[in-house]
């Protein structure tokens, strides 16, 4: 039988790998953009997970607006690269050195 | 079917109908009637003020299925944020123009960055807690990639969008486990009740969520380990934009956090204070110290930022009344404090100039000496030096921590302040006694910014000899 630990396992896994992602990668701004949209994702699936289980609609109510929001932060993340990208050259991460942080 | 009552919207519904009426009155204006925009953008911020100081009746209104709360907190602290606005256009309405920026949607975001603080200072919900702080920060990444010929200025939304993100999605999945762990609750006084309710069960859930709330929380303040995102942005950012981002938008992140940890989860406070207590103490070290080693400027004041987001935290960590209300006293004029030495800079950078060196104020006493008064007075202010308002700030914050027994930390406190004073009078030093590298030139701002510029400057002294009324007012925010 799946019980709850078992989704609550599998979002904290795909949580993990969004946060690894973003961290881990020396390479690519989108896949630092991908992995933001699957760590959003993680947070819906427990949302979901706890509604179903505690029978209570109000966490699919937030996962709507997670996914608005998250449709919104994608819009202005592209935009943000694109103009990135035309004053870098490049969508390399190593690239954005200009501001040691 | 019953309608909300709207009462208490008012001066946020007014704002998004003035945001529209804006962006209409941009698309039909011509490139030489842009000033309407920047009028349009006064008016909707002094009408905010007026409707705010309208709808308070002094008694705490709910509405939208109490998402949206209305308390003396919120009415005290949007009024603050308000006139801040309101005085931060007058100061970076010259470089707005100056820079060429497109000014019509630069300050429709600017709006809804001020709507989304609104709306953190006043949410009631997780759900609208969330809301707000996207909009808010979306509009800042906006804000500062406009500027999008400048490849700093791209690096720092860049960076600031994907560690904003991260830290979002950090505070969500905290959410989500208070949401699982109260069975099913997302309103915050629903969350305090079905803790004490429930008592131990579902404990270690609810601490597991916590650490996730308080790291996303405690990104939006600014403290380390999670500060990366300051020096970067402040240093990237036009000086138009690092006004806003580092006086008018602590006010509404510091309510933001008063309101999760003191309103929803202030029984889980033992575990919270002691994180808070470490982050606190680790950015009071770091920020000062890493602020000796910058020679710009905005970068040097993103860490003092940092610092100063210590004690702010501090504050918060005694959970008492006074060190609340000292939190709320010492965010306020530290957003006073540093909206005008922002407003300094952003007055010292004419046309295309930036002034962000340390060289770039090199013997501006000779040059400009009225400027450099000013800076001096704002600096000691932040370096927290009597008669001026940063001692007094100060000094509140750590009479709460003793009170609450906290000696030790007290004193690493002022041993940090002390720190912290060096880099401050260093710019006084290189100001006074140095001579100019380059001439300075003073942007042609209108008379009534320069006065209103003045009369900050002024209140920091004023407050900082007769603080008691504010802190009365800060205190009844708080116990009322």
């Amino acid at each position: 039988m799946i019980g709850m630990t078992h989704y609550l396992v599998l979002s904290a896994i795909l949580f993990a790998l969004s946060v690894m992602g973003i961290f881990l990668n020396r390479k690519n701004v989108i896949v630092v953009l991908m992995s933001i949209e699957l760590m959003l994702l993680a947070v819906n699936f427990n949302f979901v997970t706890f509604s179903s289980f505690l029978h209570n609609v109000a966490g699919q109510i937030f996962v709507f607006f997670t996914l608005t929001v998250a449709a919104a932060e994608a819009a202005i993340g592209l935009a943000i690269l694109i103009i990135l990208f035309r004053n870098l050259r490049s969508i390399n991460v190593q690239d954005m050195d200009q501001l040691k942080g | 079917m019953t309608y909300p009552n709207l009462i208490p919207v008012l001066p946020e519904l007014f704002m998004v109908f003035m945001i529209i009426v804006l962006l209409l009155v941009d698309a039909f204006t011509s490139e030489k009637q842009k000033g309407a925009n920047l009028l349009l953008t006064m008016i909707t911020l002094i009408g905010c003020f007026v409707l705010q100081k309208y709808v308070d009746h002094g008694v705490t209104e709910l509405t939208f299925n109490n998402m949206f709360i209305l308390d003396n907190l919120a009415m005290g602290t949007k009024m603050f944020t308000y006139l801040f606005s309101f005085v931060a256009v007058l100061y970076i309405k010259r470089y707005v123009s100056d820079k060429k920026f497109q000014s019509g949607e630069f300050y429709v975001i600017f709006l809804f960055s001020v709507l989304g603080m609104m709306v953190m200072i006043s949410a009631d919900n997780m759900l609208t807690l969330y809301v707000g702080l996207e909009l808010f920060s979306l509009a800042l990444y906006g804000l500062i990639a406009l500027y999008r010929d400048n490849v700093r200025a791209t690096e720092a939304a860049m960076k600031y969008f994907i560690l904003g993100a991260l830290a979002s999605g950090i505070l969500l999945y905290g959410i989500s486990f208070v949401y699982g762990a109260t069975g099913g609750h997302l309103q915050l006084e629903d969350v305090l009740r079905s803790m004490l309710t429930l008592g131990d069960a579902n404990a270690g859930l609810m601490t597991f969520g916590l650490v996730f709330i308080v790291a996303g929380l405690v990104f939006k303040l600014g403290l380390v380990p999670f500060h990366m995102w300051v020096p970067d942005v402040y240093e990237g950012s036009p000086l138009a934009v690092a006004t806003i981002i580092g006086s008018l938008t602590k006010i509404a992140a510091v309510v933001f956090v008063i309101r999760f940890l003191i309103g929803g989860l202030v029984l889980l406070n033992p575990a919270w204070s002691v994180m808070l207590l470490i982050l606190a103490c680790l950015s009071l070290f770091f920020g000062n110290v890493i602020a000796i080693a910058q020679t710009n400027i905005k970068r040097m004041l993103g860490y003092s930022t940092v610092a100063h987001m210590g004690f702010v935290a501090l504050g918060l960590v005694t959970v008492s009344v006074d060190g609340v209300s000292a939190t709320i006293f010492y965010v306020v004029t530290y957003s006073l404090t540093a909206l005008a030495g922002f407003g300094i800079l952003t007055m010292l950078s004419k046309g295309d100039f930036e002034c962000q060196s340390l060289d770039d104020l090199k013997g501006l006493s000779k040059t400009h000496p009225v400027m450099a008064a000013l800076i001096m007075l704002v600096m000691f202010s932040m370096a927290g030096i009597p008669p001026l308002v940063g001692f007094y700030a100060k000094f509140k914050i750590l009479a709460a921590l003793l009170a609450a027994g906290y000696v030790g930390v007290a004193v690493f406190a002022v041993i940090m302040s002390l720190i912290g004073a060096f880099y401050y009078i260093r710019v006084v030093k290189v100001m006074y006694f140095e001579e100019p590298v380059i001439t300075l030139e003073v942007a042609d701002v209108c008379i009534f910014s320069r006065s209103v510029l003045l009369v900050n400057v002024a209140l920091l002294l004023i407050i900082g000899i007769l603080p008691s009324a504010l802190m009365m007012y800060c205190n009844a925010l708080v116990s009322g």
